[in-house]
């Protein structure tokens, strides 16, 4: 047992390295309840008044409405256009395939701000500054290849060889596709589409050039809140934004672990 | 050889639609040339990227005149090469805090039961379960002066520490959100080392330092490589947190663009800004690829 003292501390310096990862997230909770209008730790006294201003205020269930109604549209156009592109890369068999997908998911390591001005120069011309559509556009594009990531990692475990048994028994090929490939590759289509979905509700830099004042989504909300004055309603939607996240992956883990029981 | 140049111009001025041709002719066409499934994500990734950012160039050499005067001025005025440079440096120094942190936790994911792995598993999670902007603005809370850190170090009867509006706390809260791009790619690389390498080295009698230097730390280091690389360049271009947590003195590259624009609306100046920034990430990628190509190709032969 040479190496007890080794293990104790790599078991301790990780202990370390959780407690800064998960920290931030949890200290959101307390300052929530907070009864004053401060962010120093720790709070003091208990209130619901943080919850009461999210609720209550338009500015906050606006942005929150604007928010949901832009990913809900980008979880949908970026699924489509998003598996589309994964099943057309691993049915190409040459050299091709490996430039096309590099080149697809390129916006996830583009500087945001310097897509976020090209955008927002494009848009100026356009007159797609603060609409849904702008929105839309630019953020189905962020989250592609989310999508393309999610469904090619669960084509790569598909066999292609089930397809062929199915055309072989008769099925033509969309019969096949829908019958046999969808549901087995399914459940990478939807993480891409939860992927593509938290992708669209928080994405910010982008957001905060082609914000106006009709159209404002919850992280610009959030942004401006902060930088404006230290408002704690920030806690409290931060909190149920944890608490519904952890509410949809129970639910994802529970649903998974009885289909593949049954 | 048909399908390449199929893939090669279609890119450029064939991306006609194929909805009007219906029945077995349409899937037919579909299965001789899957990439046309494609099309759709690459217009889209030309029209809401490649279109923007063709616009940022032009007019980083046309505004306000054509010329190479937005560069020139970029590189011959000294703030903007200090925080070219500060932008380089807190890159670096989040790399190399995120690989210190990183290595044993990865390594500790793979050494554990299955149960512990999954608590472990779950705190590099958590972090993603809360918006990006909120968690800034915890790090806000935990770094100022009245903050927890201070005053857990107050508790051991130290002198309080600065690190809201400072490089320091830039590092810390940037790291913290860039860990699990490095944990990931390492615990992945780590899980399909053979263990048995280390222990037929330690039965050889190397001694346990011998064998991780010389037998595991080589086999991992294609982890450390991909994950290093993702947080570097992710670093470069990082905007909120150094915005919220930084100060003057901490300004990164791409809150000197955002004020360019959108402050002083010189499209030129700021174009130019964030053509370096594109520029230093795509050369920093080419740089990487072979290297991380090479590493891969070393770790599946040994």
């Amino acid at each position: 047992m040479r190496l007890a003292p080794f293990r104790i501390l790599l078991g301790l310096f990780c202990l370390l390295v959780a407690v800064w990862l998960v920290m931030p997230t949890l200290v959101i909770i307390p300052m929530s309840f907070n009864e004053k209008k401060s962010l120093a730790f720790p709070p003091s006294g208990f209130s619901w008044q943080w919850y009461e201003n999210f609720f209550t205020n338009p500015d906050w269930l606006t942005s929150f409405f604007n928010s949901l109604r832009v990913a809900g549209l980008v979880a949908v156009a970026a699924t489509l256009i998003g598996t589309l592109a994964a099943l057309g890369l691993s049915r190409m068999k040459h050299s091709g395939a490996g430039l096309l997908r590099a080149i697809l998911i390129t916006p996830m390591i583009v500087p945001g701000v310097v897509l976020a001005i090209g955008i927002y120069a494009v848009y100026l011309d356009y007159h797609l500054v603060g609409t849904t559509t702008g929105f839309v556009i630019a953020h189905t594009m962020l989250a592609i290849p989310f999508v393309i990531i999610a469904v090619s990692a669960s084509l790569e475990v598909f066999d292609v060889r089930l397809e062929t048994a199915a055309a072989s028994l008769g099925a033509d090929r969309f019969t096949a596709f829908r019958t046999v490939t969808l549901p087995l590759i399914a459940p990478g289509i939807l993480s891409g589409l939860l992927f593509a979905f938290v992708t669209s509700f928080d994405e910010i830099i982008v957001a905060l050039f082609i914000t106006s004042p009709y159209l404002k989504t919850l992280p610009v909300q959030i942004f401006t809140s902060i930088t404006r004055d230290a408002d704690p309603t920030v806690t409290a939607v931060g909190t149920i934004i944890f608490i519904a996240t952890t509410l949809v992956i129970s639910a994802g883990l529970i649903i998974s672990s009885k289909s593949t029981r049954s | 050889m048909s399908q390449t140049s199929h893939t090669l111009a279609a890119g450029g001025d064939n991306p006609r639609p194929t909805g009007g041709v219906q029945g077995p002719q349409r899937r037919l066409r579909l299965a001789a040339y899957p990439s046309l499934l494609a099309m759709p994500a690459l217009l889209l990734l030309i029209a809401a990227m490649g279109y923007p950012l063709l616009t940022v160039t032009l007019r980083s050499f046309s505004d306000p005149a054509w010329g190479m005067q937005n560069y020139v001025w970029f590189f011959s005025t000294p703030v903007n090469v200090t925080v070219l440079w500060r932008t380089f440096s807190i890159a670096a120094w989040v790399t190399i805090v995120c690989v210190i942190a990183a290595y044993p936790y990865a390594y500790l994911m793979t050494a554990v039961g299955p149960r512990m792995r999954l608590v472990l598993i779950l705190c590099v999670l958590v972090p993603f379960w809360v918006s990006g902007v909120v968690r800034t603005l915890a790090w806000v809370i935990l770094l100022q002066d009245s903050g927890i850190i201070n005053s857990v170090v107050r508790l051991f009867g130290l002198d309080t520490v600065k690190l809201i509006r400072t490089q320091t706390g830039v590092v810390i809260g940037m790291a913290q959100v860039l860990l699990p791009f490095m944990i990931l790619p390492l615990y992945s690389v780590m899980r399909g080392i053979d263990l048995r390498l280390v222990q037929a080295a330690r039965s050889l009698g190397a001694r346990p330092s011998l064998a991780f230097l010389q037998i595991y730390l080589p086999l991992s280091l294609p982890g450390v490589f991909a994950g290093a690389i993702i947080v570097f360049i992710l670093s470069l271009g990082f905007y909120i947190t150094p915005a919220l947590l930084g100060g003057p003195r901490s300004t990164m590259l791409s809150t000197l663009v955002q004020s360019q624009v959108l402050s002083l609306l010189n499209w030129g100046r700021g174009g130019a800004m964030g053509v370096v920034l594109l520029v230093a990430t795509f050369v920093l990628l080419a740089l990487a690829a072979p290297l991380m190509r090479q590493r891969h190709k070393q770790a599946s032969r040994s």
